[in-house]
């Protein structure tokens, strides 16, 4: 296949108006020794049917669709509005590029406007940016940000928070030299409280925490960020299962300084782990330190309201190496997805499939728990994720289900070995009842 | 059109735009009592769903895109994007599988990972790709992350990196994030980096040199050899922005160039939408010195199968969840299949073409700073226009009347006044010519009628807008007092 639209004609016009008799000669400044001379090894062409054939062949090698699951662990299944599809998939949204001609880019604009007000309105902060490139990302540069705002040199990080997160983290910081530690748990699942008091202290910029957290216990926002602030550092809450803010209260409300997270739950498929949806919120008075794209409300010359790209010179084509962030490209589409579905759901929408959420899980975590064999792991309240621990080794448990086509959870072990077969299950609106109750069926059986 | 309203302008307590199936297990009050929990979530919209529908359709109809027409932003590569690769990410497999299924269920993926990362290797003629970074600025950030590792393993990290001033942002903030100091490399009368000044600031501090190549003036650095073998000479390594890459695929290879890491933009060589600001995806490619600090985890084969490989020892770590913009990189691996050696190289040269065949027939209307030849894009400047006042804004501003959007301004920086051309090797010659001639009508009015420039643009959706005040007094959140 070629998306060439030159004619033969064409070619030869464009080619006597350049004055040459081949286009090769266009290469000429590419040295000889250089130059490629044999043809690049791929393989193809392939016409759109065998382009097809060639992938369904290996969308056959993936799992079949009527796998059972109750995996979350940072990717959480739910449903997602046939609004969102369609209207996502207008070119005029897909094919434009970064709004830098506003008066042509209105659409993309607004909506990333739309997208910053709900965002803000879901933290309880007041600036959100246009996203990042993911949740994981996005706890980096919280931290980045953090240190560009108090530049003290240790960073409080919850054990709780996310393994991939925490890498990440570690990764982004790894040449400012900052003292990172970590701060357990306790018998809720929630950070240690005691043990963040004995670590806060006025050399600490910044304390992240995930809620709920990696085991889907809910976190105690406001003692965090009163700990974190008695001592002039920022608190940094990070949220993987935003839907869980359509019941509980905002961070930001809390004591949170900045929300960061991931907004996959909001319209955009497992996607096998991408492209995904960085978020970002923080207070005002952060803003100069703030990474990302903004847009701002502004007018035209005939006083008609638009929106463009603002606060630029926090940002690299401006800023260059003092920036507040590299990136440049970000998740705009997926955003744009995300803005789709929070409007679509709506108020109340968004209120139910939380409600939902919370009830599914906690029916599941009652069915599992009075199993012999099944213990709850933690105490703590939770949303739609909990951690049970079993009494026969996770791997058996998990290869038996698999046969029954049911994947339980996330096994905890590799990350968190004191966790021996415990694993992370998560139940959505997605889960019918007959699902749990075909769960917790088979696990008593083989248990 | 009439201004659309903001969704919570049109909001109203008892619509709905959305209803779950009842819930199906017993309800339990009281779950979460020491927990604080909201009624509802101050501000948010109760629409209908025709609503919705109606507002995404209206605001569509107000952007500009590819799909539309001519879209000339230099350096971004907005191609058309072929409709198969839509259809193939749409596939429920690649759509609906979590990341963390069981191996054994996600092999299919793997190897789409695995074979477009050995695809992308044998494109660029390096030894391994990570395909874990979203985004070009990403990809940088992996790129010096993995130059600072092999360096500190050898026992100095250095201080410094050489970046040419005519190179793109996200270069000197990415190096900047690795902890090094940017020291600027000036360009020549040519537009190319001065080989003198890059030997007289190589030294054993200097951890690498950035290079975009072609650079931002389209130009090939013919001196790239050299250039690396000065950075070696010194124990320094070579990082390419890979974004440039339409005017090489299957010309030259980077790996062959003595480059030892460099990013690849997925959203621009390898067609997959720009997304109005993304997602797109930054694989990184790497000489096999630097196997050893890859982002983890790695994919790799094994007998029949595909398994990760969590045990780099000297990994950088990871940069983000999971493995990658997968969706994105689905249709990046279509598009190199539908084209094939000779589509691949075939892009290549038309893009060329279709670039030089704009800067032959605008050379005498607008300003070249330099005549070196150029590849797949071609940097103009206002110095004829401003003469008489007009500026490349208001060049820019003035094409969006003509139906076409502006070229990228004002970049790069070391051409005052820049519009940047990249028409790719998608367009038709008529879309060239109704550019050429539009470029050409707005050189005469310049002349005989700027105010026409500098009102415009006159017939879209708004006037042009006033970005300084929006700065000042930002406005960046919807908030229930603002009546308009």
């Amino acid at each position: 296949m070629s998306y060439i639209s030159l004619s033969d004609n064409d070619l030869k016009e464009m080619l006597a108006a350049i004055g040459i008799t081949s286009v090769k000669e266009l290469f000429s400044s590419i040295p000889a020794d250089i130059k490629l001379n044999r043809d690049l090894n791929v393989p193809g062409p392939l016409t759109e049917a065998e382009v097809m054939a060639y992938f369904e062949n290996l969308a056959n090698k993936n799992s079949s669709p009527d796998i059972l699951s109750f995996l979350g662990a940072g990717a959480y299944s739910h449903v997602i509005p046939a609004v969102v599809d369609y209207l996502s998939q207008r070119g005029e949204f897909v094919s434009p590029y970064t709004p830098y001609q506003p008066e042509v880019s209105q659409g993309t604009l607004q909506i990333i406007f739309e997208f910053q007000t709900l965002i803000c309105q879901l933290t309880g902060l007041d600036i959100a940016n246009a996203s990042l490139y993911d949740g994981a990302s996005g706890a980096a540069e919280a931290v980045l940000m953090a240190h560009r705002l108090r530049s003290k040199p240790k960073v409080l990080v919850a054990k709780s928070l996310h393994p991939q997160y925490r890498e990440t983290i570690r990764t982004y910081v790894n040449n400012l030299h900052l003292n990172i530690i970590e701060i357990g748990y306790d018998e809720s699942g929630c950070i240690d409280l005691e043990k963040l008091k004995v670590s806060m202290d006025e050399e600490t910029c910044v304390v992240v925490f995930q809620s709920p957290n990696f085991f889907g216990s809910i976190e105690d926002i406001r003692k965090i960020s009163e700990t974190a602030h008695q001592h002039g550092a920022l608190s940094t809450a990070v949220i993987a299962e935003p839907v869980s803010l359509g019941i509980l209260e905002a961070p930001g409300s809390l004591g949170a300084d900045i929300v960061t997270g991931e907004a996959q739950s909001f319209g955009i498929p497992l996607s096998f782990g991408g492209p995904y949806l960085g978020f970002m919120s923080c207070r005002k008075e952060f803003v100069r330190q703030f990474p990302g794209r903004i847009a701002g409300e502004t007018h035209d010359v005939k006083g008609k309201r638009g929106y463009v790209l603002t606060l630029s010179t926090r940002e690299q084509h401006i800023r260059r190496e003092r920036a507040t962030s590299n990136i440049c490209t970000n998740q705009a589409l997926c955003a744009l997805r995300a803005t789709m579905f929070l409007e679509t759901l709506g108020q109340e929408g968004f209120k139910e499939l939380a409600w939902q959420n919370l009830q599914k899980a906690h029916y599941a975590k009652e069915q599992l728990s009075q199993i012999k064999g099944i213990s709850l792991k933690f105490n703590g309240n939770s949303f739609n994720e909990f951690v049970c621990e079993f009494s026969k080794p996770f791997v058996d448990i998990e290869a038996v289900l698999l046969e029954k086509k049911i994947i339980i959870g996330y096994g905890l072990e590799n990350e968190f070995p004191e966790l021996k077969n415990c694993a992370v299950i998560c139940v959505t609106e997605t889960h019918k009842k007959e699902d749990i109750d075909m769960l917790a069926k088979v696990l008593s059986e083989i248990i | 059109m009439i201004r659309e309203p903001l969704i919570f302008e049109i909001s109203g307590e008892g619509k709905r735009g959305f209803r779950l199936p009842a819930l199906d297990v017993p309800v339990t009050k009281n779950l979460l009592n020491e927990v604080p929990t909201r009624e509802k979530v101050d501000g948010f919209p109760h629409v209908s769903e025709i609503e919705v529908v109606r507002h995404f359709t209206r605001l569509s109809q107000t952007n500009y895109c590819v799909d539309i027409g001519f879209y000339p932003l230099g350096s971004c590569t907005m191609k058309y994007n072929p409709k198969i690769n839509e259809k193939v990410a749409a596939m429920a497999s690649f759509v609906c599988t979590h990341p963390l299924v069981p191996l054994k269920f996600s092999q299919g993926n793997f190897e789409i990972l695995k074979t477009t990362e050995e695809l992308l290797a044998e494109i660029t003629g390096m030894d391994a790709f990570s395909l874990q970074p979203a985004a070009g600025a990403q990809g940088e950030l992996v790129g010096m992350l993995l130059i600072r590792a092999y360096l500190e393993d050898l026992g100095n990290p250095r201080k410094i990196v050489l970046i040419p001033d005519s190179a793109h942002g996200t270069n000197p903030s990415s190096a900047h994030l690795c902890g090094y100091r940017v020291h600027e490399i000036k360009s020549n009368e040519r537009g190319t980096v001065d080989v003198y000044d890059l030997a007289r600031l190589m030294s054993e501090d200097v951890a690498a040199l950035m290079i975009t190549n072609p650079n931002t003036l389209g130009v090939f650095e013919d001196e790239i050899k050299k250039i690396a073998e000065i950075v070696h000479s010194k124990g320094g390594l070579v990082y390419m922005d890979g974004a440039n890459m339409n005017a090489l695929i299957g010309h030259c290879r980077p790996g062959d160039m003595d480059v030892d890491v460099l990013h690849l933009n997925l959203h621009k060589t390898f067609a997959t939408p720009h997304g109005g600001g993304g997602p797109g995806s930054g694989p990184v490619g790497i000489k096999s010195i630097l196997e050893p600090y890859l982002p983890v985890p790695l994919i790799e084969r094994g007998g029949e199968s595909l398994y990760l490989n969590f045990n780099n020892p000297k990994t950088i770590g990871r940069i983000r969840g999971f493995y990658g913009n997968f969706l994105v990189i689905v249709k990046a691996l279509a598009y190199i299949l539908s084209l094939g050696p000779h589509g691949l190289n075939e892009v290549a040269e038309i893009a060329v073409l279709n670039a030089n065949y704009i800067r032959k027939n605008l050379e005498n209307d607008y300003h070249l700073k330099y005549d070196t030849p150029t590849l797949h894009e071609c940097v103009f400047s206002d110095k004829f226009q401003k003469e008489h006042g007009v500026l490349n804004i208001d060049i820019a501003k003035r094409l969006i009347d003509f139906g076409v959007h502006p070229p990228t301004m004002s970049f790069p920086l070391i051409v005052h006044g820049a519009l940047m051309v990249e028409p790719t090797e998608t367009e038709s010659k008529r879309d060239l010519d109704m550019f050429i001639a539009a470029m050409k009508s707005i050189a005469i009015e310049a002349k005989e009628n700027p105010e026409v420039l500098k009102s415009a643009p006159h017939g879209t959706y708004v006037r042009r807008l006033d970005e300084t005040s929006a700065a000042r007094q930002p406005v960046l959140k919807w908030t229930p007092e603002k009546a308009d």
